[in-house]
């Protein structure tokens, strides 16, 4: 094999303000062909800045400022835009992380496809027409010979981020650019995918940079992995070496996440903080959930498990009093609560609080962080002055961020995972029984995720808080749940204390989304492909 | 001071030197004016010069005086009624967009019927039906204009309204008016606030349009608008005296939009 892309002392900077700011700062990278490298790494990292460059790529408002990218031996820096153009396409392609937004919406996914290889003159159209649905068939897309002739809307995520992956082949490229191909997928989706994408790659003998934050699912397709932080290359290693062996603290500490566990506790007696009972809810004629049951006990966590779609963040709009119920109860304390929003007291509000997946939308940008967490105070306890200023820094001391270096800050000053944060502190300032958290760490990091679920958990301890917790990643579940519930097409499916729901027997729906759920280990999606195939465990999802 | 005056576009700056100008005038007329607004002080349309800078008016009325007054007439009218038009659209505009469903269809609707008519026409209309005063000028033109300032704040705060702050808010029990008053306008602030200098050049247009025709602030009040229809005849004898009035009102009109278009370049920097 020879060398495909050599990388080296690759500086690049970004402009911030005034200045120019690194976000890459002098990384190597070899690759040979047909050799799938993955690059790991959080937000902010440098990854897809990596990424873009291998293509001689640089995003607006960026520029490279020292090193080199020879691709086949020739660099891609010093090359003509003419070059670049020819070469972009037909030598690299690239997969965008959300393939929805990467397509035009106006046109058919056929015609998007035979546009590379026209314009690059490596095959006339019904050529390339006819290569579309050959690699359609590949790529197990249902009905390989009409699905180009659908929209991109008329088309799933899963499959528009297939058809995504057929068109960087289109002109057989010798390196693929992936970037987070599968991180807006839900899991059942993702397993499809991630085999097509392997497949293929291997079939055509590709090299791939494959850029993700998650590294179950990048253990599966890179041979080798290189981990980047703030810009830099922490480690660099086989995918076996890296996974059984990792040397780097930084790389070491990624692994142990997933290693977050609270032991099981026995259920106390009595009746429950909160009861659904029978719920049925309609957005207009449609039916979002059917006939819902479940129970929180004070104290406890409760894991309400999905896809989207599956209705799980509209349990929590029935429960807020945002979506009146059209059929069953909800009772608060043994007493029925009242379906609309309106019609609750103040003093019930405050007991329901919530706290929201995106952070940078769940907090008025206009707003101080004083301003967001003293409303709760004066809104609910009617607390001023001096007895508010108190609170208000043993609430900062309490989610851990610094009151005399926060209080006084604009929103827009924080950081994500700060952010979070002062959701919390907004929920916690009402002094509530039960808190409703709707896939708070889906967009964090997995360091910062984990020092949420940790502060969430600690804060139950503190304070006896309950929490239902709606989320499709089941790495959280199995850490910080007491009880699981199982949702899919608006019905519970499977209910039960965590021991119960993660170990044998599981309805088919629990088997697949559990056996879905990538694991640590290099060998696992074959495993799950092979078993699939076999008909050990069911493959698809049920239709609708 | 300095930094701020470099990084300033040379028209903004000079938009802003116009209007603080034109708001010198209006404030410390009777001090600037060398005669009073309505005093007779000679001949009619006496040439320039001669005691009086810039001539006099068909009633033998000093002409620069009349334009001082003038400013402060045509251009503190307009703010009013800008901001009355504003006052009342981006609340109705907030309102619906958090209520949504029927109130916001009727309201939508009615609106619209506002808009189908042509400004002009449904200001002579009314004006012609309820009388020209000053008030009931002030209050048709705010009611003609609250039409395109309330959709334009029903499409911002709809964007905002969807947010989860909003939700939270909702969830957290707050009354419909702290929802608009601290939640939404402070996020669409400077959308409104650039709307507002371009609506206050429609307004001012839109007053001296009025009174051009008679319709508007009336005699013997000076306001540009009217001046230059009251002295009009001089054009035909090469005089540009009833020019003058029409280019303070071109020239406060180009100041503004100057200052509105460096505000609203801010703001959508100030997003990104």
């Amino acid at each position: 094999m020879s060398e495909l892309l050599t990388i080296r002392g690759l500086k690049i900077a970004g402009r911030t303000g005034a200045g120019w700011n690194e976000i890459v700062k002098g990384v190597d990278l070899d690759l040979k062909r047909g050799e799938v490298l993955g690059l790991v790494g959080e937000s902010g990292a440098g990854k897809s800045t990596l990424g873009l460059a291998a293509m001689g790529y640089c995003r607006d408002g960026c520029r490279i400022t020292d090193g080199s990218i020879l691709l086949n031996g020739e660099d891609l820096r010093i090359a003509s835009p003419r070059r670049l153009r020819s070469l972009r396409g037909r030598s690299v392609a690239y997969v965008a992380q959300s393939a929805a937004a990467s397509f035009n919406p106006a046109h058919r996914l056929i015609d998007q496809f035979v546009e590379g290889p026209l314009q690059h003159g490596t095959s006339d159209r019904s050529t390339a027409a006819a290569d579309a649905v050959d690699l359609y068939r590949q790529m197990q897309l249902p009905h390989p010979d009409e699905i180009g002739f659908r929209y991109p809307h008329e088309v799933s995520g899963g499959q528009l981020q297939r058809a995504m992956t057929c068109m960087a082949m289109a002109c057989r490229p010798d390196l693929i650019v992936f970037d987070e191909p599968t991180t807006a997928l839900d899991v059942t989706t993702q397993i499809d995918v991630l085999a097509a994408i392997r497949k293929i790659v291997a079939d055509y003998d590709t090299a791939a940079i494959y850029i993700t934050h998650d590294l179950a699912v990048v253990s599966q397709m890179a041979d080798r992995i290189m981990v980047l932080r703030h810009g830099k290359v922490v480690e660099v290693a086989d995918t076996a070496t890296m996974l059984s062996a990792p040397q780097q603290a930084y790389t070491k500490s990624l692994w142990a996440v997933r290693s977050l566990h609270r032991p099981s506790r026995p259920l106390p007696a009595g009746a429950p903080l909160i009861a659904i009972d029978g719920i049925t809810a309609h957005y207009g004629k449609a039916r979002a959930l059917d006939d819902v049951s479940f129970s929180i006990q004070k104290g406890r966590t409760l894991a309400v498990v999905g896809e989207s779609g599956s209705g799980k963040s509209t349990v929590a709009k029935v429960v807020t009093g945002l979506l009146p119920a059209t059929g069953g109860t909800v009772r608060w304390k043994d007493k029925p609560l009242p379906p609309r929003l309106e019609a609750r007291e103040r003093g019930l509000l405050r007991h329901i609080q919530m706290i929201y997946q995106m952070p940078d939308t769940a907090l008025n940008p206009r707003q101080t962080i004083r301003e967001i967490v003293g409303r709760p105070l004066t809104f609910y306890l009617g607390l001023r002055g001096r007895e508010k200023e108190a609170r208000l820094r043993s609430l900062m001391e309490q989610i851990e961020l610094d009151p005399d270096t926060y209080l006084d800050r604009p929103v827009t000053a924080l950081s994500g995972g700060q952010k979070q944060r002062i959701g919390i502190a907004r929920a916690l300032a009402a002094e509530p029984e039960f808190i409703i958290c709707d896939e708070v760490t889906s967009s964090l990091d997995q360091l910062v995720a984990e020092g949420i679920l940790k502060l969430l958990m600690k804060l139950q301890a503190e304070l006896g808080l309950t929490y239902m917790f709606i989320t499709h990643d089941l790495a959280t579940v199995k850490a910080i749940a007491d009880e699981v519930v199982v949702m899919q097409h608006g019905k519970v499916v499977e209910k039960g204390t965590r021991d119960e729901v993660f170990n044998p027997p599981h309805p088919p729906y629990t088997e697949l989304l559990l056996s879905s759920v990538p694991e640590m280990d290099a060998g696992w999606l074959t495993r799950v492909l092979e078993a699939r195939a076999s008909g050990q465990v069911p493959g698809q999802a049920p239709p609708r | 001071m300095l930094n701020f005056l470099k990084q300033t576009p040379p028209t903004a700056i000079f938009g802003m030197l116009v209007i603080l100008v034109t708001a010198i005038l209006a404030v410390f007329a009777p001090l600037i004016a060398p005669y009073g607004e309505t005093q007779i002080v000679g001949a009619e349309y006496l040439p320039w010069g001669d005691g009086y800078v810039l001539g006099t008016d068909n009633l033998g009325r000093d002409m620069l005086s009349r334009m001082i007054f003038g400013a402060r007439n045509t251009v503190g009218l307009a703010i009013l009624t800008t901001a009355i038009a504003f006052f009342i659209g981006s609340f109705l505009g907030i309102f619906v967009a958090l209520k949504g469903g029927w109130i916001d269809q009727t309201v939508g609707r009615i609106v619209d019927v506002l808009m189908a008519v042509p400004p002009l026409i449904l200001a002579l209309i009314l004006l012609a039906i309820l009388g020209s005063s000053i008030p009931n000028m002030v209050a048709v033109i705010a009611v003609i204009y609250v039409a395109p300032v309330f959709r334009l704040a029903r499409a911002a705060a709809m964007d905002i309204a969807e947010l989860d702050f909003i939700q939270a808010a909702r969830l957290r029990g707050e009354g419909v008016l702290w929802l608009i008053r601290r939640e939404i306008l402070p996020n669409i602030t400077s959308t409104l606030l650039a709307e507002f200098g371009l609506r206050f050049c429609f307004v001012f247009l839109f007053i001296a349009a009025l009174s051009f025709l008679g319709l508007g602030i009336q005699p013997p009040t000076a306001d540009w608008g009217s001046m230059v229809k009251e002295n009009a005849s001089l054009i035909a004898f090469g005089d540009i005296t009833p020019l003058i009035p029409a280019a303070a009102i071109g020239l406060v009109t180009v100041a503004i939009n100057f200052v509105v278009d460096w505000m609203l370049h801010r703001a959508s920097g100030l997003k990104d």
